[in-house]
């Protein structure tokens, strides 16, 4: 379990490190926080031969708002996002998704826009963007800085549409106002898990009413799942637990799960009945 | 091909030369000779090589050494002031029975001891999530649990903190 | 503790001068190797290169017993995935592994057998081709035990009632947190070997390598340094410190073998996948008059030394009636050959499932015969003692029904009920379970023997092993400091303190002038190490009869000094004291004045204090009843262990924090191995579960605090009045928390009769109605005779 040899750089810049990577593209992997590259090289399922460590360019950590946006720069530890003082709703699911991603030593090392980059379908952070319709900014050294939404980023398991060239330099959420309830309910068999299924919720609730609703689900589909179905369930109706449970009745019929180890598509779509109706509960104060 | 890394490891500065893709926990075991870090799983889920750096628990064998060029490292072997005393949280482990094979415990120390420094008024519910970071097979972990709530008491008198019962939930 | 710990790998770090070993090994369950082509560059060596070294063979001498021989590495054919095939070294690990990835392997693929039904279906691949042909047993049965008294047909026939169950459970891990690992240095000078090893039993590691080498056992010296966690895993000979050992005399170098953790899941031994259908006959009041069985177990595709591939089936076999009367039994218990990891003892052995069987059996039957399920037990649990086993097992002084009252109160079943009514009004599910097992510990050679059915002459045993004595060599030198010198070999259990605590206890010396010396054949008088919950009573009894002769030897001395008898002298705090009198002498003094003025006591023995004990008890039983109480989530499947109780008899507590840490964290494991631990293959045969990603030991977060009760029943079977308690908690918790699962299930007629009990497993049980099992017994594939 020693991972296969690599040529190893050490950028002091942004523009340092998109000049590196842009040298080789093909055979260069991008190493932020290492929590998920790092065991797969040491498992020799990733053998890059050119590691580009930009743990030491600047400006990629810390969160800022401005304006109705929030935006996380890329290397900004999990730990960091759930120590994160932001007030309102969307502070809230932050910090309260932090704490599912794995344990406190790789919360430290981990991080928000690699996790993103990664793509892995269980991810929490994932779930997030694509619950909120995140905006990813990504810079390579020929072609400038370009966005791209949630939508259009996640492509399949382990792919998003970030080409060889590009690092991944910020993710921008939508501050929510205060009449958002959001919330996670994630289904792990450990804690620190990658969940089995999570859900992630967050509704608009306006006087009773449901003005808006995003549900995403992770673990059901080879990238975050946003339930059209359940979405449609909500929107326009009075808010009652009977609705959501409505709605999640929708996102278990909508999906298509895989099935491993860990559960078959009709355990998954069980969790998804189970889980949806618990993460609009979490949001509202309630377990 | 390798690479000059200086690296502080418990006070004491290290040059050394190494290939980028010798792990951290590597590292410290076979060039600094500091073999308390174990190596239980090599992917980031048993927590036995769990270290600090810069203050920080981190899993040494998900951190090439590389990337630790210039930091201060802490490990099992630096947290005793000298050979004849224990640190609070190894003396808890001691006085509880919180080890049996003694494979896990070098992680536990360094997490607890981490934790508990930038922590020290965690409540125990706060503790345990953090103690599931880290897998010991022998004990069934109450005494570890045990031992870390008794560490710290002490660390808490000898600094004057807050006890933690008055800690917020 | 303070990182100044010696594992292998330790070792290994700081020798400048070592060859790191990685073996390559087989992508494919069975298969013929076409070629094995290493590199010119690469330093490596196939089974072509070791046509010399024999291969492992492991033997139990019964006409049911197939014996199969497993070579260092695979020659001609691969019979699992993960299987080695050859090794390479190279100056790192990483190089090593490199070296590894470029060895070229071509294995033309062969259909494998990939479970027990596939192995005893009549149109099997044989796994094994090379068995003689006139072999009574069936293809691929290669352990074929039964057991019946002569009239448990007819009390069937009387029975008022026969209630059947079928448990069964998944393929598991010991997964100790160091995985294996071997450092062999040559010594140009003398040739010697010295063998560091992960190893529960370094004597027996020694015999087995030197057999394979053919070398005398001299030529090797085996050290088993700091362990970092057996469980039965690290008992068994590695093939892969056969081949390290050889590489290092070939290569007159030192080269090192660091396991990984994937090698481990994949080659480190697995361990109770077994089926059982038992039927009991009950009388209409409860009485278990009679016991049926018939068991499979998978053992994968080799035979491990030196407890053989019959220690899951005749474990089960001889035991299955556990703590309960059974006047009449007809067991039927077989081992089939898979391909698959070979299995090998883990904390337990067989027992935590066949616990499962008898206590889901006990609930069953209470629910069918409108009996309570603690007065059935109680009504059933052996009171008199000794008591014989219908398998001839006589079963000492022990508590069965005390423990089983003691954990009843503890659990306050009426407040349970009530809180279980008012749970189930809101939608909640809690459950409660008990489990009663006698652990039978200290098994000596006339337990090991028993496994064996003697045939054939004498020639034809030669290969046999029995495991069973203990010896030791208590010395005490001119100061008055004693060593006591072990064949047994601890790895973390506190075996060295608890030892020292019998010494000191004799020689009424303080613990810090004992030393224990264990785990290396150079140091120590041949043992069989640890294994089985053994070495307190086997090694402590051993110490206890070293430490009286001592003793006596010394009140002989002191008495000549004192005046009166030896009788009148005893010992404590370092002095001996003539009992009603002042006079006393320091033992310093009388060890200084044994060894320094000899002449002064020409008639007064040899000029030595030293003594050997040997101790080969026929075992004892340590019992205890245990309470899982569990809140199960209907609609994730999810179950939450709220308690945990046991009501443990270990016999005297040595050392009462040691005990209680065998407990907990037995019971620990043993809720890893109910809920959360599973090993599973593909239908290629290739294991899916290779990471603790998939292999998933539980954490703090997952596990309660566990709540002990002890009894202390002294019985005549141990000299120490221990009983030995390393694998209790794991045998009994897996039972105690299907029932309780079970009992939380009820209002959806759910019980759980396979383990692991994952919620996915339990989910599409609640949500189909069906029962938690394993729909089929590997003899449903068979022909019907």
């Amino acid at each position: 379990m020693k991972p296969s040899p690599f040529e190893y750089h050490r950028p002091e810049s942004l523009e340092e490190a998109l000049g590196m990577l842009a040298r080789d593209p093909d055979e260069s992997k991008v190493l932020a926080g290492g929590q998920s590259l790092v065991p797969m090289m040491n498992f020799r399922l990733a053998s890059p031969t050119r590691l580009i460590d930009i743990n030491r360019v600047p400006d990629l950590e810390g969160m800022s708002v401005s304006g109705d946006r929030l935006r996380v720069a890329a290397r900004t530890r999990h730990i960091d996002v759930q120590r994160n003082e932001l007030p309102g709703p969307l502070g809230e699911l932050l910090r309260e998704a932090a704490g599912h991603v794995g344990h406190l030593p790789i919360r430290t090392r981990g991080t928000f826009g690699g996790s993103i980059a990664h793509c892995d379908a269980a991810s929490e952070w994932c779930q997030v963007a694509a619950l909120l319709d995140a905006e990813m900014t990504v810079v390579s050294a020929s072609r400038g800085e370009r966005t791209i939404q949630a939508a259009d980023f996640f492509q399949s398991i382990f792919t998003t549409s970030l080409e060889l060239d590009e690092i991944l330099v910020a993710v921008t959420l939508p501050v929510l106002g205060e009449t958002w309830v959001t919330g996670i309910a994630e289904f792990a068999r450990r804690a620190g898990d990658f969940g089995i299924v999570t859900a992630t919720t967050a509704l608009n609730i306006v006087e009773g009413v449901v003005a808006e609703a995003r549900i995403s689900l992770g673990g059901v589909h080879e990238i975050p799942f946003r339930s059209e179905a359940a979405e449609t369930v909500l929107a326009g109706q009075a808010f009652t637990p009977e609705l959501v449970v409505a709605a999640a009745e929708a996102a278990a019929d909508e999906v298509d799960p895989p099935s491993d180890v860990h559960g078959d598509a009709d355990y998954r779509r069980d969790l998804v009945r189970a889980l949806l109706p618990r993460a609009v509960r979490s949001g509202m104060g309630a377990t | 091909m390798t690479t000059p890394l200086r690296l502080y490891v418990n006070g004491d500065r290290y040059d050394l030369d190494v290939e980028p893709r010798r792990t951290l926990a590597d590292a410290l075991r076979d060039d600094c000779g500091l073999t308390g870090t174990h190596l239980g799983c090599e992917h980031g889920v048993c927590g036995a090589c769990t270290v600090l750096v810069d203050g920080q628990p981190v899993r040494a064998c998900l951190m090439f050494a590389v990337q630790a060029e210039g930091s201060s490292v802490r490990t099992v072997e630096g947290l005793a002031p000298d050979d004849d005393t224990l640190h609070p949280v190894q003396q808890a482990f001691w006085d509880n029975h919180g080890l049996q094979c003694g494979f896990c415990t070098p992680g536990f120390l360094t997490l607890i001891t981490g934790y508990l420094e930038e922590n020290p008024t965690a409540n125990e519910e706060e503790l345990r999530d953090v103690l599931s970071s880290n897998l010991c097979r022998c004990t069934g972990y109450q005494n570890i649990i045990k031992a870390a709530l008794a560490a710290q008491r002490t660390m808490n008198a000898e600094s004057g903190a807050e006890p933690a019962e008055q800690a917020p939930a | 503790m303070r990182g100044w710990g010696n594992y292998v790998a330790d070792i290994a770090s700081h020798n400048d001068q070592v060859l790191h070993a990685r073996f390559v090994r087989s992508s494919v369950a069975s298969g013929r190797i076409v070629s094995v082509a290493i590199p010119p560059d690469v330093t490596g060596f196939t089974a072509a290169d070791l046509v010399e070294v024999e291969p492992i063979r492991a033997v139990l001498h019964r006409p049911d017993f197939v014996e199969v021989a497993t070579p260092i590495l695979a020659g001609d054919r691969v019979r699992f995935v993960g299987e080695p095939i050859a090794v390479v070294v190279a100056a790192t690990e990483a190089e090593a592994e490199d070296a590894a990835e470029r060895v070229a392997v071509e294995i033309e693929q062969l259909p494998a057998v990939l479970s027990a039904s596939a192995a005893l279906a009549y149109d099997a691949p044989i796994v094994h081709d090379d068995v003689p042909e006139d072999h009574p047993n069936a293809p691929n049965v290669v352990v074929d035990g039964r057991i019946t008294t002569p009239n448990a047909d007819a009390a069937f026939a009387a029975a008022h009632r026969t209630v059947s169950v079928r448990v069964s459970s998944g393929r598991q891990s010991a997964m100790p947190l160091e995985a294996r690992a071997a450092h062999a240095a040559f010594e140009r000078s003398s040739g010697r070997t010295t063998l560091h090893a992960t190893s529960q039993m370094p004597h027996v590691t020694r015999t087995g390598i030197a057999d394979c080498l053919g070398i005398p056992e001299d030529d090797l010296r085996v050290v088993a340094p700091d362990v970092g966690g057996g469980f039965g895993a690290k008992m068994t000979l590695a093939r892969e410190d056969v081949a390290i050992v050889w590489v290092a005399r070939r290569l007159r170098r030192d080269v090192a073998w660091i396991e990984t953790r994937e090698e481990n899941f994949l080659a480190g031994w697995h361990s109770r996948e077994q089926v059982y259908d038992v039927d009991g006959a009950f009388t209409a009041d409860g009485e278990l008059v009679a016991l049926r069985a018939d068991i499979v177990c998978d053992l994968g595709a080799y035979c491990c030394y030196p407890v053989t591939w019959g220690v899951e089936p005749l474990m089960a076999l001889a035991e299955l009636s556990g703590p309960y009367k059974v006047p009449e039994y007809d067991v039927r218990s077989r081992g089939v050959t898979t391909n698959k990891c070979p299995i090998a003892p883990y904390r337990g052995v067989s027992r935590p499932i066949q616990v499962l069987a008898l206590e889901r059996l006990m609930d069953v039957a209470a629910e069918e015969l409108g009996i309570d399920r603690v007065a059935i037990r109680d009504l059933n649990l052996v009171s008199e003692f000794p008591h014989r086993s219908p398998t001839g097992l006589v079963l000492d002084e022990a508590s069965h029904r005390e423990t089983l009252a003691i954990a009843a109160g503890m659990a306050d079943l009426d407040d349970f009920a009530a809180r279980q009514a008012v749970a189930r009004s809101q939608g909640r599910y809690l459950g409660i379970g008990f489990s009663c097992f006698a652990e039978r510990t200290g098994y000596g050679t006339p337990a090991m023997v028993a496994r064996s059915r003697p045939f054939g002459h004498a020639e034809a045993r030669k290969a046999l092993i029995t495991p069973g004595f203990e010896r030791v060599v208590v010395a005490m030198d001119p100061s008055g400091c004693v060593t006591l010198r072990i064949g047994a070999s601890p790895h973390g259990q506190g075996l060295k303190t608890s030892l020292a605590q019998v010494v000191c206890d004799e020689l009424g010396l303080s613990p810090d002038q004992v030393r224990v010396i264990a785990s290396d054949t150079d140091a120590t008088p041949y043992g069989w190490g640890s294994f089985a919950s053994r070495a307190m009573v086997i090694a402590g009894g051993a110490s206890m009869l070293a430490a009286q002769d001592l003793a006596e030897r010394l009140r002989g001395l002191a008495a000549d000094r004192l005046g009166g008898l030896p009788g009148d002298i005893e010992l404590t705090d370092g002095r001996a004291r003539l009992r009603g009198t002042e006079s006393s002498v320091p033992i310093a003094v009388l060890a200084r004045d044994t060894y320094h003025s000899s002449h002064l006591n020409p008639d007064k023995g040899e000029p030595a204090l030293e003594s050997v004990g040997v101790y080969d008890p026929s075992g004892t039983f340590a019992n205890a009843c245990h309470v899982a109480e569990v809140e199960v989530d209907p609609l994730t499947g999810q179950v939450d262990i709220t308690r945990f109780l046991v009501a443990e008899d270990a016999g005297k507590l040595i050392n009462p924090a040691i005990v209680d840490g065998q407990i907990q964290g037995g019971v620990v494991q043993g809720i890893a191995n109910a809920l959360f631990e599973e090993l599973l293959y593909d239908e290629r045969g290739v294991l899916v579960t290779t990471s603790l990603m998939d292999f998933l030991p539980p954490t703090v977060a997952e596990v309660p605090d566990i709540e002990i009760a002890h009894v202390c029943t002294v019985s005549p079977a141990t000299l120490t009045g221990a009983k030995g308690v390393g694998e209790g908690g794991t045998i009994g918790a897996p039972a105690a928390i299907a029932n309780a699962i079970s009992d939380a299930l009820r209002p959806f007629g759910v019980g759980v009769f396979h383990l692991p009990a994952t919620p996915h497993r339990i989910r599409s049980a609640i949500r189909d109605g069906h029962d938690l099992r394993l729909d089929r017994h590997p003899s449903d594939s068979e022909i019907p005779a």
